[in-house]
Order: C-alpha cells, then sequence, then structure tokens
C-alpha cells in the first residue's frame, strides 16, 4: 500500500473508499501488533494524508489524530516519529480545526516532552504548533507550558529545517504578544541572547525564508517594547532586511510579508519612519507592488498569470499598509507618497475594490495622508477622494466604518475643500447614524466629524445637524460614559453657537434643553477639560443677543459662573470669566441692567481681586472687565 | 558638497557628476548626478556630521549610497570601469573625512558582501548542464576515472570504474607498469626508472632523445643528492630513503601545487602521534619541504666551519655507514616488503599497502631513528668516495650525449641550461643551500615525472594531461582572465572552494 499511494492521488482516493483508513487505524492501536507494523501503518496515513484536502477530510472523520496522539505514548522512538510526521501533514492542512490540538491537556505537555528525542520530533512538534499557534488563548496555553524555554535551543540545531521551525515558533508565539516578547529578550542560548540569535538569522546569506521569520520575532518583540525602537538591531538590521524584502527580485508571497510586517514595526514611531522611508527607495518600490498582473504576464504563460492574480490582491493591501504607516506622521513623507507615480487613483481604486481587504488598507493609507493640510487643498480635492469614501461608508463593516469615518473627519476640517461637496452628498445623515452606533470608535469619529462639520458653518447645515442628530440623541451624547464622546459633543455644541445669529436662532428653538445640559454638566462629577469646554458653550450663549436672556434670568447658572470665577483652575476662571465679559460689554442693548445685576451678585469684588491675580491673562481680563464698569 | 566617482582625467574644479565620466550624489539637494548638470530626485539631503558611503559593485556595474549606515538605493548603472573615488567640496571651509575601510564602516558592507558571495555561489551551483538525462554525470564519472587511471591509482580506478559501470581504456598491467616507474623517479631512483621504462617501453626513450637527456640530467642531481640507485648502492644512505615519498602523485600541475606536499608531510607525522621519529626519518631521506629547511642551516653552519677536503669527508662517512648498517637489516626487511608491494601483480595498490607497512616499522625502531637524526647530515652522492667517483663518471658521460644531442637534432638551450645547472651544483661546498640547491629538492622530481608519465601515455594514444587537470587548469585562468577584463564575481569564485 505505501509504495502504491506514493505520489499517487487517485490511488489514495481509491484506498480511502475502499475503507483502508479504518483497518489502518485499528491496526495501528491494536497493543499486539508489532511496531514495525503500527509504524508502517502511521506511514501509509501520513502519505494519504498528503494528499488532496478532501483525503484529509475522510482522515479527520475517522478521528485520525486521537489515534495518533495515542500512538506518541509509544516507548518506540520510529513509531512515534511516524505519528508525529503524519500528525504535522494533517495539521498544517487548512481543514483541519488547530483547536483538535488544545482538547486535552495532557497532549500540550507530552509534546514537550517529546522535544528531546529526536531531530524528526524536534521538527515535526516545532511544525505542528507553529501552524496551531492561533491567537492570544493558544500564545498563552503553549508559553506556559515552556514553550520559550523547550523550543530555545533549537535555534541553534545543526538541523536547518528543525532551526527554521524552532524559529516559526517564535514569530508566532510573540506575535502582538507582549508576555511572550518580553521573556524572549531574556532568553539565552549557549551564552547568547536570543535578539543575537535572531540578528545571525538575518544575515543576507540566509535563506530568505529564515531572515524574513527572524524579522518578524524581532518586529514583535520590538512592538512589545522588549527592544527599544532606536536600538541597532531594529534600525540598523530589521528595518533594512525588511525593505530588501519588498525588493522586486523577491517572491511575490514574501514581498506581502515583508511589506506587511514593516508597516507593523515602523507604524507608531516616527523615526522608524523616517528612515524607511528614505531606504533603497522604498517608496518608489512600493509603487510596483500595484502592477500586479502586467501586462507582460498575461501574454507570456497563463500560469504565470493565474500566480499573478493570486497575490495581485494580497500585494495591493500590503503597499497600502505599509505607506499608511510610512506617511502616519511626517508630512514630508507624506508629499514623497503622493508624488509617487499614480498614487491617488490608486488609492481611489483601491477604495472601491471588491476585496474588503483592499479597501480597507486603501482606506487606512487615505487616512495616514488625510492628515496632510497641504494634501487636504491640493490632491485630495484634484481626485474628488470624497465620493468613493462616502460611498466605502454605505453598509461597511465596522472595522472600515472606524477608518473611513476618521478620514472623513479630516475631509471635514474648515480648510478642506471636499467639506462642501460631502455636505451635499448625505454626509450629516450618514454621521449622526454612527453616533448611535454601539462601537465606541465610531460614536466618537461620528460626532467628531460632526463637529468639524459644524465649525464656522453657514446656519442651514447648522440646522441641518440639530434636526439630524435631534435633541434627544444630543443629551444622549452628554450623558456618553465615554469623555472624549462628551469633549467632541460640546465641541459640536460650542461650534453650532458661534456667530450671534446662529446663536440666537439655535437658543430661541433648543434654549432650554441646552441650558439644562450645561447646569447638569457643570454640577456633574466631571475632569477640567469638560468643565471648561461648557463654560466656553456658556460664554458663547452669553455672546447672543437674545440668548443672553437665557442665562440672565437663570440665578443657578449665574452663582455657577461666580463659583467657577475664584475655582482653583486658571483655565475655567478664564472661561467664566469669558462669560461675564460677554454680559456686560457696553455697546449691547440692556448691559447697564446686566451689569447692575451681576455687582448685585457680587462678581465685581471678584472682578477685583481678580485684577491683582499674578496670572497676566486674569489679571488683564479683570481690568477689561472693570473697565466696562467704568464706562 | 558632491560625493561620487570619476574617470581619469575629469576637471578636478567641479563637483563629481556634473562632466563627462563623473557621477555623483550632491548635499545640498539630494539629487544624483549622472555625466549631466542636472540631477534626478535621488536621496535625502545630507550635512554636518552625516556619514555618506559610496559603494560600487564590481559585478553588476552598479553603485549605490548610504546615509548613516542605510542604504539608500542604486544611484548608477552600467558604470564604465577604472573609476576612482571623489569628493567636491563648494562651501570655503567645508571639511571632509574619508575612510577607505581603515575605521569600520557605519554601513554592514560584510553583510552586503555575503549575500553577493552566497548570489555568485548559487549561480555556479545552479550552472544549467547537460541537455540530456544523465550525459552529465557519465561525463563527470569519466573525467574521475581517467584522472584515476593518469596518475596509476590502479586498484582505486579499478574499484570506481565497477561501481560505476565504466570500462578503463587502459589495460591494467599498463597502469601499474606507469604507477611502478613513477614511484621510481619520484623516490629519486632514477637510474631504475630510466631502466624499466627502457625495459618495458623499448623504443619510448630512443624516439624522445630530449626526454631521456632530461631524465638523464635528472639521474645526475639524484646521484649529487645520494638518492639514486647507482650511488647508493655503493655505500652512501640506507636503503629504506628511497621509498619514503609519501605523497602519492596527486597534484594536478605538479610544480605550482607543490606547498601541499609539506603539508602531507606534516600531516602524516602528526597523524602518526609523534612527529619527532618522523622528522628524523625524513631527513634522511631528504624529501619534505619543512624538514629540509631545518636541515639546510644546520648543515650550512657545519660546513662553514670545515672546509671542504676529501679525507675528512671520507672519515665522516665511515661513521655514518656504520651507523647506517647497524639498523640496516630492520630496513631491508621492510624495503623488500615494500618493493614487492610495488611490482607484484596484486589488485591492491602497492604503495598504499607500502606506506601503512613502512609507518608500523617506524614505530618499531623509533630510538635508533632518533640517534640517526641527531649526527645525520647531507653529504655529497651520500658521503661514499666511490659513488662520487661514479657520479663523476656520470656527468662525462651526460656531457657526452649532450653534445651527441647537439651535433645529431641540433642546439637546444633548455638541455644545454639544464646541464649547466646540473653541473653547478659541483660548484659548491653544501649543493643543497647553494643558490642551484633547489634542483635537490624532491618536489623537482614531479615534473620529470609528469613529463614520463605523459610521454608514456602518449605512446598508448591517452591524453597527455586527464581531463580534470585541464579543466581545473581551465577554471583558474579563467578566473584569471575575468579578475584581469574587470567582471568582479570572478572575486567570490575560487578552484580551491570546490576541492574539498
Amino acid at each position: 500500500m505505501k509504495n502504491a499511494v506514493i505520489g499517487n492521488n487517485k490511488q489514495k482516493a481509491n484506498l480511502i473508499v475502499l475503507g483502508a483508513v479504518p483497518r489502518l487505524l485499528y491496526l495501528l492501536q491494536q497493543e499486539t501488533s508489532s511496531t514495525e507494523l503500527r509504524t508502517e501503518c502511521a506511514v501509509v496515513l501520513g502519505s494519504l494524508a498528503m494528499g488532496t484536502e478532501n483525503n484529509v477530510k475522510s482522515l479527520l472523520d475517522c478521528h485520525i489524530i486521537p489515534a495518533l496522539l495515542q500512538g506518541l505514548l509509544s516507548p518506540d522512538l520510529k513509531f512515534i516519529e511516524a505519528c508525529l510526521r503524519c500528525l504535522r501533514t494533517i495539521f498544517i492542512s487548512p481543514v483541519t480545526p488547530e483547536d483538535l490540538l488544545y482538547t486535552d491537556a495532557t497532549v500540550i505537555s507530552h509534546l514537550m516532552a517529546l522535544l528531546s528525542r529526536s531531530r524528526y520530533t524536534q521538527e515535526y512538534i516545532c511544525q505542528i504548533f507553529s501552524h496551531c499557534c492561533k491567537g492570544p488563548d493558544h500564545q498563552t496555553i503553549l508559553f506556559n507550558h515552556g514553550a520559550v524555554q523547550n523550543i530555545a535551543h533549537l535555534l541553534v540545531s545543526t538541523s536547518y529545517k528543525v532551526r527554521m521551525q524552532a524559529l516559526k515558533c517564535f514569530s508566532v508565539l510573540a506575535f502582538e504578544n507582549p508576555q511572550v516578547s518580553m521573556t524572549l529578550v531574556n532568553v539565552s542560548v549557549d551564552g547568547e541572547l536570543l535578539p543575537q540569535i535572531f540578528v545571525k538569522m538575518l544575515q543576507r546569506d540566509k535563506p530568505i525564508e529564515m531572515q524574513l521569520t527572524s524579522a518578524k520575532c524581532l518586529t514583535s518583540m520590538c512592538r512589545a517594547g522588549a527592544i527599544r525602537t532606536d536600538d541597532s538591531c531594529i534600525v540598523l538590521k530589521t528595518l533594512p532586511c525588511l525593505v530588501r524584502m519588498c525588493s522586486k527580485e523577491r517572491l511575490l508571497e514574501e514581498r506581502v510579508e515583508g511589506a506587511e510586517t514593516l508597516a507593523y514595526l515602523i507604524e507608531t514611531d516616527v523615526e522608524l519612519q523616517r528612515i524607511a522611508s528614505i531606504t533603497d527607495h522604498l517608496i518608489v518600490m512600493l509603487a510596483d507592488y500595484f502592477k500586479y498582473p502586467s501586462s507582460v504576464s498575461a501574454i507570456t504563460d497563463i500560469k504565470r498569470l493565474d500566480h499573478d492574480l493570486k497575490h495581485a490582491h494580497e500585494l495591493r493591501q500590503a503597499a497600502f499598509k505599509l505607506y499608511a504607516s510610512l506617511g502616519a506622521n511626517d508630512e514630508d513623507i507624506r508629499k514623497k507618497i503622493i508624488e509617487t507615480e499614480n498614487m491617488m487613483d490608486r488609492i481611489v481604486n483601491g477604495l472601491s475594490e471588491s476585496s474588503i481587504k483592499v479597501r480597507l488598507a486603501a482606506v487606512r493609507c487615505l487616512h495616514s495622508l488625510s492628515r496632510s493640510v497641504q494634501q487636504l487643498r491640493t490632491s485630495f480635492q484634484d481626485h474628488a477622494v470624497w465620493k468613493p469614501l462616502m460611498k466605502v461608508l454605505q453598509n461597511a463593516p465596522n472595522e472600515m466604518l472606524v477608518v473611513a469615518s476618521s478620514t472623513l473627519c479630516n475631509l471635514l476640517l474648515e480648510f478642506s475643500p471636499s467639506k462642501e461637496p460631502i455636505l451635499e452628498s448625505g454626509a450629516i445623515e450618514l454621521l449622526c447614524s454612527l453616533t448611535q452606533s454601539e462601537n465606541l470608535a465610531l460614536r466618537v469619529n461620528g460626532i467628531w466629524a460632526l463637529m468639524n462639520m459644524a465649525f464656522q458653518a453657514e446656519q442651514k447645515i447648522k440646522s441641518d445637524i440639530l434636526r439630524g442628530l435631534s435633541t434627544e440623541q444630543l443629551f444622549q451624547l452628554l450623558s456618553d460614559s465615554d469623555v472624549n464622546v462628551l469633549m467632541k459633543t460640546l465641541g459640536l455644541l460650542r461650534n453650532l453657537l458661534s456667530t450671534r445669529p446662529h446663536i440666537d436662532h439655535i437658543m430661541s428653538t433648543h434654549g432650554k434643553q441646552i441650558m439644562q445640559a450645561v447646569t447638569l454638566i457643570l454640577e456633574g462629577e466631571h475632569n477640567i477639560e469638560v468643565k471648561e469646554q461648557t463654560l466656553c458653550i456658556l460664554a458663547n450663549i452669553a455672546d447672543g443677543t437674545t440668548a443672553k436672556e437665557l442665562i440672565m434670568t437663570n440665578d443657578d447658572i449665574l452663582q455657577k459662573i461666580k463659583y467657577y470665577m475664584s475655582h482653583s483652575n486658571a483655565k475655567l476662571q478664564l472661561a467664566a470669566m469669558f462669560c461675564i465679559s460677554n454680559l456686560i460689554w457696553n455697546e449691547e442693548e440692556g448691559s447697564q441692567e446686566r451689569q447692575d445685576k451681576l455687582r448685585d451678585i457680587g462678581i465685581v469684588d471678584i472682578l477685583h481681586k481678580l485684577s491683582q491675580s499674578s496670572d497676566p491673562n486674569l489679571c488683564d481680563k479683570a481690568k477689561t472687565a472693570l473697565q466696562q464698569y467704568l464706562a | 558638497m558632491g560625493i561620487g566617482l570619476s574617470a581619469q582625467g575629469v576637471n578636478m574644479n567641479r563637483l563629481p557628476g556634473w562632466d563627462k565620466h563623473s557621477y555623483g550624489y550632491h548635499g545640498d539637494d539630494g539629487h544624483s548626478f549622472c555625466s549631466s548638470g542636472t540631477g534626478q530626485p535621488y536621496g535625502p539631503t545630507f550635512t554636518t556630521g552625516d556619514v555618506i558611503g559610496c559603494c560600487v559593485n564590481l559585478i553588476n556595474n552598479t553603485c549605490f549610497y548610504t546615509k548613516n549606515g542605510h542604504s539608500l538605493g542604486i544611484a548608477f548603472t552600467d558604470l564604465p570601469p577604472n573609476l576612482y573615488p571623489t569628493v567636491g567640496l563648494q562651501t570655503p571651509g567645508e571639511v571632509v573625512d574619508a575612510n577607505f575601510g581603515q575605521h569600520p564602516f557605519v554601513f554592514d558592507i560584510e553583510d552586503y558582501m555575503r549575500e553577493w558571495r552566497t548570489k555568485i555561489q548559487a549561480q555556479i551551483d545552479r550552472f544549467p548542464i547537460g541537455d540530456r538525462e544523465g550525459e552529465w554525470q557519465t561525463m563527470i564519472q569519466k573525467m574521475v576515472s581517467s584522472y584515476l587511471v593518469h596518475h596509476g591509482y590502479c586498484a582505486t580506478a579499478e574499484a570506481f570504474a565497477r561501481s560505476t559501470d565504466q570500462t578503463v581504456l587502459e589495460e591494467l598491467a599498463s597502469i601499474k607498469n606507469r604507477q611502478r616507474i613513477q614511484k621510481l623517479v619520484l623516490a629519486g631512483r632514477m637510474g631504475e626508472a630510466i631502466e624499466t621504462t627502457q625495459q618495458l617501453y623499448p623504443s619510448l626513450l630512443e624516439r624522445n632523445p630530449n626526454l631521456l637527456f632530461a631524465l638523464k640530467v635528472r639521474q645526475f642531481i639524484e646521484m649529487v643528492n645520494g638518492t639514486d640507485s647507482e650511488v647508493r648502492c655503493l655505500g652512501g644512505h640506507s636503503p629504506k630513503s628511497q621509498d619514503s615519498y609519501p605523497v602519492s602523485p596527486r597534484s594536478f600541475s605538479s610544480p605550482s601545487m607543490s606547498p601541499s606536499h609539506g603539508m602531507n608531510i606534516h600531516n602524516l607525522a602528526t597523524g602518526k602521534g609523534s612527529s619527532t621519529h618522523f622528522s628524523g626519518f625524513e631527513s634522511s631521506c631528504s624529501n619534505g619541504v619543512i624538514s629540509n629547511k631545518a636541515h639546510q642551516s644546520y648543515c650550512h653552519s657545519k660546513h662553514t666551519t670545515t672546509s671542504l677536503n676529501v679525507p675528512e669527508l671520507n672519515n665522516i662517512n665511515v661513521s655514518r655507514s656504520q651507523q647506517v648498517n647497524s639498523y640496516s637489516s630492520n630496513d631491508v626487511d621492510m624495503e623488500t616488503d615494500h618493493y614487492s608491494n610495488g611490482v607484484a601483480e596484486t589488485s591492491s595498490n602497492g604503495f598504499l599497502n607500502g606506506s601503512s607497512k613502512h609507518d608500523h616499522e617506524m614505530e618499531e625502531c623509533d630510538t635508533e631513528m632518533e640517534v640517526d637524526s641527531s649526527q645525520l647530515r647531507r653529504q655529497l652522492c651520500g658521503g661514499s668516495q666511490a659513488a662520487i667517483e661514479r657520479m663523476i663518471h656520470f656527468g662525462r658521460e651526460l656531457q657526452a650525449m649532450s653534445e651527441q644531442l647537439r651535433r645529431e637534432c641540433g642546439k637546444n638551450t633548455a638541455n644545454k641550461k639544464m646541464l649547466k645547472d646540473a653541473f653547478s651544483l659541483l660548484a659548491y661546498s653544501d649543493p643543497w643551500s647553494s643558490p642551484v640547491g633547489n634542483q635537490l629538492d624532491p618536489i623537482q622530481r614531479e615534473p620529470v615525472c609528469s613529463v614520463l608519465n605523459s610521454a608514456i601515455l602518449e605512446t598508448h594514444n591517452l591524453p597527455k594531461q586527464p581531463p580534470l587537470a585541464l579543466a581545473m587548469g581551465q577554471a583558474s585562468q579563467c578566473l584569471g582572465l575575468m579578475a584581469r577584463s574587470g567582471i568582479g564575481s570572478c572575486a567570490f569564485a575560487t578552484v580551491e572552494d570546490y576541492l574539498h
């Protein structure tokens, strides 16, 4: 059977149909079978597992995994190796659920123990681990079973395959896992620390697979804070290695992985972004990622076209991600990115691609670039990026909405020429609905975008926002548990309440509710920034013509203003003072009465005190206010 | 400031890159200038405190720059050869420090070279070979087989041919004959070598008078050396010196490879765990390079104090030959044993048998040898008066032969020089340390040996040189030619890398 099935998927399928698997498993599990027979059974099963995905499914249906795991308890090394080899083949198949490895807690510790048996057990077990470690739960299980200590010394094994599989294990164990990453930096093998061993594996004469995987390990460790971002092993070794992985000479898969890893490495560090941006013309190099399938490949051969097509999406999304990281903080880099050939067109096209992964990455890239005032005014306008962006926002999953709405926030800034057309395309409704989302980030972005939209906007837009949002929702947001949402909502209110006619108009329709909300917040337990913002809203209200009366007739509010004038925080004192100045300003109608009323409640005394203040701002402001009384 | 490359003769008053045949990267705008007044956007700007590196890749004729250790990517391609590093300064008071490798580079150039070395080696390893299945392998096997046959490793050649399904072109007996003659030559027993050749290949030397002459000149040298059979039997050296040439003719072109012999001797000695015994032994047969050198200085000091006169020489000789005789019984045993192995019609390699036997013997007579080594010194013709007379006589015959050759075949400057050099040995009190002393070096037997071997092979219509040696020589020449033509990849490929 063994010889019949090797390399012959048809024969494998035939044997499976004929019911060979249960029989083989029976013989394999039979204690009375000789070890030779049991080993041969495991070998044949391993060969069947090398076949198609359907073959693997048939094996799984026959409960092959528990049988093979049971086999690992045998004292015979040859048999154990055959079982492990078969297990390895099954676990690396995409149809095998990796959870099957974790169903029995004793399995992992037994596998750890088997690591010392031979180079084959080492290779297969490491390969099983690296394929079955998906997510933090698996990482923690393996970590708690001593994976780091048990596998570390395999990194210096004489067998390349063992070294490579051990390295892969570490790359999945450490990925986005600070606990593992922090442990790794302090582990040493033969007197050498793991980071040093990884750096050796980065050398340019090592196989690409090894360079790339060790760069991933070092990247995880760096992102976890286990290695400083200015450490030479990151700046002079890992980063250049990853940039090389993006070059045209590498395979498409390697270029995708290289770009994604590099994007992750430099995501939050501007210095690394700057270094990457000048290394080996990375920004230009990435432009090549968009040229698949190339026109040449379509003509030359169909196989290549197929290969290119398969990777085209992956390449584009990886390039967008890396551009997003590169342009996250530095204006010069953003400029260089946008100056790359057809960059904006590529982003615009990316926004409407069928692959959600590409769309998401394109939005990320756009978001990163939208932080540039100059770009908002020029290339963003030239390419009408708002159009596809608004389209992306329709019925998009949350992950996409978060980034897209963030981008929208930037596009709605007052200096952005995109603001008008975005409004016209029904952005208000969309943003208002975002503020009702369960997702916090979406609520923040929604209200933030509205706040930006309301800044120095015309009356109609402000009314539209108020109408779209509804006062109920506005109050809902003002009592949001998240301070960010609260701050942006207050910001929105403040932007709505600017320029006198607008203030009076809004206060005439929503005055009562707004005053209630203001009172509520000033009385509540909030931080200084929130209170300051609220006092600023009051100051804006006090700037209105008719709106003033809403304050003057509200003794409660007046007392609160008075209280904040004597508050220990200068910022709050200053904000309260703005209110007072607006109320007592001479040239306005009824100023005399307001001045009198305020004197009656003791404001003037406080002003006198403040005019002696050591804070020059407060002092100035108080003196100006007092002058209003003198005039 | 501009940093770059210029060909000879480029105007030194302008920044590199602006003029024809010059290339530069300028700090003020970060542009690269490729023999043109207008630059291309290339990299970041640079200024005080930055370390800028410029690397020319002679394999693909490109150039890239680095800034503070970070590679900025390729700046120029298709660079011409023979460019010089150039720095152009424009601002008064500008200062630049140049590092050509006297300090470590900030950029990891070693790592870059490692990558290229690997690339070149992969290119060699993956070089497409052979169009048809198995053809390549067959060719390689033929090369190995012909090499073994050429040098007379008959047992190995036989075994190799058997396991690779090949036929050996030459008869086994013929290989063994050649091997026997080669061994005699390499042991310095020229007289016997000539005799055996004449016996086995009767017309060979008759048809090749120049070869015969060369062999005879060598015989004369070996007489001076005291190793030739004709003088040895006259009571010179212990007979065991003759077979002690421990190195098989493994080199591809003998003279150039000669240092390896010294090494091999050394290895053998240490391998046996008692290098002192071996060197003592070796000096008696004046074989290895290492021991020879040590010995030379010793002899030299001796001979400068005592003037060369015959009675004294004789005195020393007497004492020495006695010494030798005292343990010769041991040695004769071994010698015979070995010799019979060499010519015996066994399928095994005679040489290997001989040497292992030999090592064994050596350990048995440790003590005597040490005594021997402390007293031994080299003497003309092994120190025997009779031998000296024989040598003088032989020299006259040689002179006569030379004259006859000139009459028959015309002038031959090579022959004339050969004879003159050989006779010059007699002009010195210590020929070994004389300016012409290198003729006495056993390594000099190798070219003679290989010429004779080739001549014999030619009579069998076999190649003068084994194809393997030809291929190696071709490869070495090719690398040399690449280096002269400025093809950089030759720096990462050496023939030795593939001789494991």
